[in-house]
């Protein structure tokens, strides 16, 4: 990677743990984010898609500290975050922001608008009194609302101007990162492209990078540069938005691309239906956890191999699995052992404290 | 008979309201559409078009008191079932015509197990003993292929996942062999490649059973993927409807459109500017504009003081004609 990350995610964990019996012992630990690494360049717009329980929402809370992690580390530009407490995370989380799925749910309703935008400012004890309502009448106009919204209450606007509010609460103090959780999910499809166009102006007016979770491809594609798939608490597949879309290698990312319905009744292109559900992150398999879904016949071979992402082109890590590559791509791995990506937290010099 | 398939439904100027604080808001204004024998027909629409009201309305499910039909002909297999006996539309609701529903946690009831509900439908429906019931259960279960069905009918809603939850409301539906099935966003709740599953498995039951169905969604996609026609609501209106090939290659409608345009496909360049349909959908309460899309594009419509109608512009392809919504 060229550019210095702005985020680097380093083998984390994030593991909630079940607890059960009468002495309410712990019994075992949802294993909602497993072994992830990632980078993000800043400017850039990593997707992150895959389906409900898959861990893409714990994975980007955990990013920002809202979660605590289990293990592995999380660098923010050079500052190691991942144990930080919340007194010295304060000053740092200027710099990222998040924008949640159901606005109605992450805004007050008993603020006012110019409330909800004013506290970060008040919080981090920026600008005088007339500054801050410059600020936030600022901020409205960006985000294309009204100045008069400023009055008003959130429940008195519709959902996609709800989002708005949100994202101008996050952009106020202008964050390096944003993690956007299923930003357009809740929003009929004429609002959905109003605020995706938003976002796309915004990171080219601000620089911003963004982590972007949904559940939608076509949503994800269209607003990333890179795509990573998740899968039961791991990223199976990481590439361009262009190459997972155009040449997907792992076989949950391709069953993905096929399931997405396409809206041109002349193109019936042939779906891969998968059996059965995800399996529980509570008893994940020892294996491969797509392999076991399919039953696939190399399922027992996966158990104690190591399917960590391999660099099976240029920018494009696929897990080394073989239940889930074609013959030439896991022969091309298995035989270019040396290929082996190492470790981010190694390949990138950083300023330990 | 001619070459065209006869409608086992007709949706004819439908009308329903609801009270409200502000007054009787029309969430269904006048909607007419068919329902040819054997083919799916979908309404499309985005949240607060009407399009779930207009299919409640013609099993008569509203919510009381709040909800009324003022006007317009419902006819089913030509029987008028607007103003069919509480008793008739009871036996024709869950028996000829089957309703799966969006939600389907909300749709089970949680207390129960799957098999005293999924039996419970074919006591209701057909005078058989509770053993044989049982049966028909489990054999509904296997057509909407769960595996091991005779475990899964001694299990409750919460042990099973939402493909299996939508699956065992999907068998409910159809437990009597309806000759119609109104599925109100039958996969909304659903991942993606459940959302696969249960769309394949419906319309292997439609062409196995012979049925006709409904199928309502905010999902283009899954219009082109599974309709024969579609119905394009807007604002409690219909703007369009033609047949899923004539839709999405000639859309009339500025309506229909706009929607298709402010999709990304796979094939749309990455952070490319999407089209966009600005404002949101008009308030039902005002009627201060004879369109109501002219309305949400701030258009003053002082030409058009009359609601605009419809004019058929080829075979089974009907628009509204607003001035300047319409846009041959």
């Amino acid at each position: 990677m060229s550019a210095f990350p702005v985020l680097s995610v380093s083998q984390l964990r994030v593991h909630f743990p079940v607890h059960g019996g009468v002495m309410l012992r712990q019994t075992g630990a949802v294993r909602a984010v497993d072994d992830v690494s990632l980078d993000i360049a800043p400017g850039e717009t990593l997707g992150l898609v895959g389906e409900s329980g898959c861990g893409k929402s714990t994975l980007g809370k955990a990013v920002v500290r809202l979660l605590k992690p289990t293990s592995g580390t999380i660098h923010f530009e050079n500052t190691d975050i991942t144990r930080a407490s919340q007194r010295a995370l304060r000053p740092l989380r200027r710099d990222f922001q998040m924008i949640f799925q159901d606005p109605a749910e992450s805004l007050d309703p008993r603020m006012s608008v110019r409330s909800i935008l004013e506290e970060p400012f008040i919080i981090h004890g920026l600008g005088s009194r007339t500054e801050r309502i410059q600020w936030v009448d600022g901020l409205l106009d960006r985000v294309g609302l009204p100045a008069a919204a400023a009055e008003r209450y959130s429940f008195e606007f519709s959902g996609g101007q709800r989002q708005r509010i949100g994202i101008a609460r996050a952009l106020a103090l202008k964050p390096k990162l944003i993690v956007c959780d299923e930003p357009v999910s809740a929003l009929d499809v004429s609002i959905q492209s109003q605020i995706l166009n938003l976002l796309v102006e915004l990171q080219q007016d601000f620089g911003l990078s963004y982590l972007f979770i949904a559940h939608d491809l076509s949503v994800v594609k269209h607003v990333s540069d890179r795509v990573a798939v998740m899968y039961l608490g791991k990223i199976v597949e990481v590439a361009t938005a262009e190459m997972i879309y155009r040449d997907p290698r792992h076989a949950y990312t391709k069953a993905l691309l096929s399931a997405i319905p396409t809206p041109d009744p002349q193109a019936r292109r042939e779906k891969i239906l998968l059996e059965g559900d995800v399996p529980s992150p509570m008893d994940p398999p020892a294996g491969s956890a797509f392999g076991h879904r399919m039953g696939h016949p190399r399922y027992e071979e996966s158990i104690g191999m190591d399917l960590a992402l391999r660099e099976i082109a240029p920018g494009h890590q696929v897990a080394a699995d073989p239940c889930c590559l074609t013959e030439n791509d896991w022969a091309s791995l298995a035989g270019d052992s040396a290929r082996a990506l190492p470790r981010s937290a190694d390949s990138i010099p950083r300023v330990m404290p | 008979m001619t070459d065209v398939p006869e409608n086992i439904l007709v949706v004819d100027k439908l009308i329903t309201s609801f009270e409200s604080d502000r007054g009787l808001l029309r969430a269904v204004d006048q909607v007419s559409f068919s329902v040819p024998e054997g083919k799916t027909v979908g309404i499309v629409g985005e949240s607060g078009c009407g399009k779930s009201v207009t299919a409640m309305s013609i099993v008569r499910l509203l919510p009381q008191p709040a909800g009324k039909i003022l006007g317009g002909q419902v006819l089913f297999k030509g029987r008028d079932l607007l103003h069919a006996s509480d008793v008739m539309i009871r036996k024709v609701r869950g028996g000829e015509i089957g309703v799966i529903f969006q939600e389907p946690m909300s749709a089970l009831n949680p207390v129960h197990r799957i098999g005293r509900q999924v039996a419970e439908v074919f006591r209701l429906h057909k005078k058989i003993s509770k053993r044989d019931a049982w049966d028909a259960a489990t054999e509904m279960l296997k057509l909407v292929r769960i595996p091991a069905p005779e475990k899964r009918m001694l299990d409750y809603p919460h042990h099973l996942s939402g493909g299996m939850r939508q699956r065992i409301v999907i068998a409910l539906a159809l437990a009597c062999r309806p000759s119609l099935v109104i599925a109100d966003e039958p996969t909304t709740a659903l991942d993606v490649t459940v959302q696969a599953q249960i769309l394949d498995l419906m319309a292997r039951l439609q062409s196995e059973l012979k049925m006709s169905m409904i199928l309502i969604t905010h999902d283009l996609g899954v219009i082109a993927e599974t309709c024969d026609e579609v119905v394009v609501m807007y604002a409690g209106r219909v703007v369009e409807r033609a047949s899923a090939a004539e839709l999405f290659a000639h859309p009339l409608h500025a309506y229909t459109r706009g929607l298709l345009q402010s999709i990304p496909t796979l094939a749309t360049p990455s952070k490319s500017i999407l089209r966009t349909i600005p404002g949101m959908v008009a308030s039902l309460a005002d009627h201060t504009h004879a369109c109501r899309f002219c309305q949400r594009m701030g258009r003053s419509s002082a030409d058009a003081r009359d609601r605009p109608g419809y004019a058929e512009v080829s075979p089974r392809h009907w628009v509204e004609t607003c001035p300047v919504c319409y846009q041959p």
